[in-house]
């Protein structure tokens, strides 16, 4: 056991790299990254913000299947008010700044959403209202 | 017990299992029938205005189908073929439209293949249209390879830098999945007629239920005599060729 302490610096080396995801961005500095509310001044979203923050992709996914495959065109919200389901002009007709609010975390993650390979893409104009 | 009695108590017992689906069925009657759109297209007069191209240029439009030039690639909802190619089995003896170019699009069959042989059920059917799924469609083409009127399209690359101007109302689509026509379902749960219907300046088509017993396309359908493509393969078709 002449090694030991060479042997326990691996460990602890290796061990850390493996750990650096956990306390890199206090390092590295990174921010959390800050969203512009939408231009119109529209405070009240489709459900209350912590929902959409954490549920937002659910939410769309519900709205996707609801308007293609069942043919709903209204969604009540929780707290009773119907909205049209559309992403082109009821979510992107209040947040039509996609690129200081949707990219603004996803340009961060490694989640790439598709969305905007078909529907309307609001930096060129495209936003139906 | 003899033979007879048995007989009556066999008789009685089917009667009461025949009864739950009698009840069934009249409670599915007061329900309001399932939609069953149809198309019906006027033969002679839409060749008459040869070269017209209303109906073709406003769905195209609308649901931002590109214009790509190269056959092979080419992407198409509506479109207009030689009545022969049309149907082959109907050989020339109907006088006057050989060569004649005649519309067509998706058939929204009653029994689609194209419906049955999707792995990702991204083609379905609703309210008696065929419709897709262009966020499920994982592009393998079964579809198309079963569909007898080559009515779907493939991406083979992203559509977009061949659309003249995006219409932001209705999505685009991507590289990689089929489309076809939807019988503008986007404009009927609005209460409105197919855009090829409310275009067309002739009266070539007519658009309705054929549930509903006064819809236009059941009047006509029971005035003129009237071609489905391919009817023999048993897919119901609901675009009518009226002669």
């Amino acid at each position: 056991m002449r090694d030991k302490i060479l042997i326990l610096a691996i460990i602890i080396a290796v061990l850390a790299g493996l750990a650096v995801p956990f306390f890199y961005s206090k390092i590295a500095g990174g921010t959390a990254p800050v969203l512009a509310p939408p231009p119109g001044g529209e405070k009240q979203c489709v459900e209350p913000v912590e929902y959409m923050r954490k549920h937002h992709v659910d939410l769309l996914i519900q709205w996707r299947d609801a308007r293609v495959r069942e043919g709903v065109l209204k969604y009540v919200a929780s707290d009773g008010k119907g909205y049209t389901i559309s992403l082109s002009s009821t979510c992107l007709g209040c947040h039509s700044n996609k690129a200081d609010f949707c990219d603004r975390c996803h340009d961060q993650i490694p989640e790439r959403p598709r969305c905007w390979d078909c529907h309307g893409r609001p930096e060129k104009g495209e936003t139906a209202k | 017990m003899t033979r007879r009695e048995f007989l009556r108590l066999m008789a009685l017992s089917g009667f009461t299992l025949a009864a739950p689906a009698d009840i069934l069925k009249a409670e599915g009657v007061s329900k309001k029938a399932p939609k069953r759109w149809a198309m019906a297209v006027s033969v002679f007069a839409c060749a008459k205005r040869d070269g017209c191209t209303s109906c073709i240029n406003v769905c195209h439009r609308i649901h931002n189908v590109p214009d790509i030039p190269d056959p092979r690639r080419e992407v198409k909802w509506i479109w207009t073929s030689p009545f022969e190619a049309l149907f082959p089995e109907y050989p020339p003896y109907i006088q006057g439209l050989r060569g004649r170019q005649v519309l067509t699009m998706c058939n929204h069959c009653e029994d689609p293949p194209c419906v049955a042989v999707c792995p990702t059920k991204a083609t379905f059917k609703r309210d008696g249209i065929v419709m897709m799924d262009y966020h499920r469609c994982i592009g393998c083409r079964y579809c198309m390879a079963a569909c007898p009127y080559g009515a779907r399209s493939f991406n083979w690359q992203d559509p977009r830098p061949f659309i003249k101007a995006v219409d932001p109302r209705y999505p685009t689509r991507a590289k990689g999945v089929v489309e076809k026509c939807n019988f503008c379902e986007e404009r009927l749960v609005s209460g409105l007629p197919p855009a090829c219907v409310e275009a067309c300046g002739g009266d070539c088509l007519a658009f309705g239920d054929l549930s509903d017993e006064k819809s236009a396309v059941r009047r006509l359908l029971a005035s003129r005599p009237a071609l489905q493509r391919k009817a023999e393969l048993g897919t119901k078709p609901k675009v009518f060729y009226l002669l």
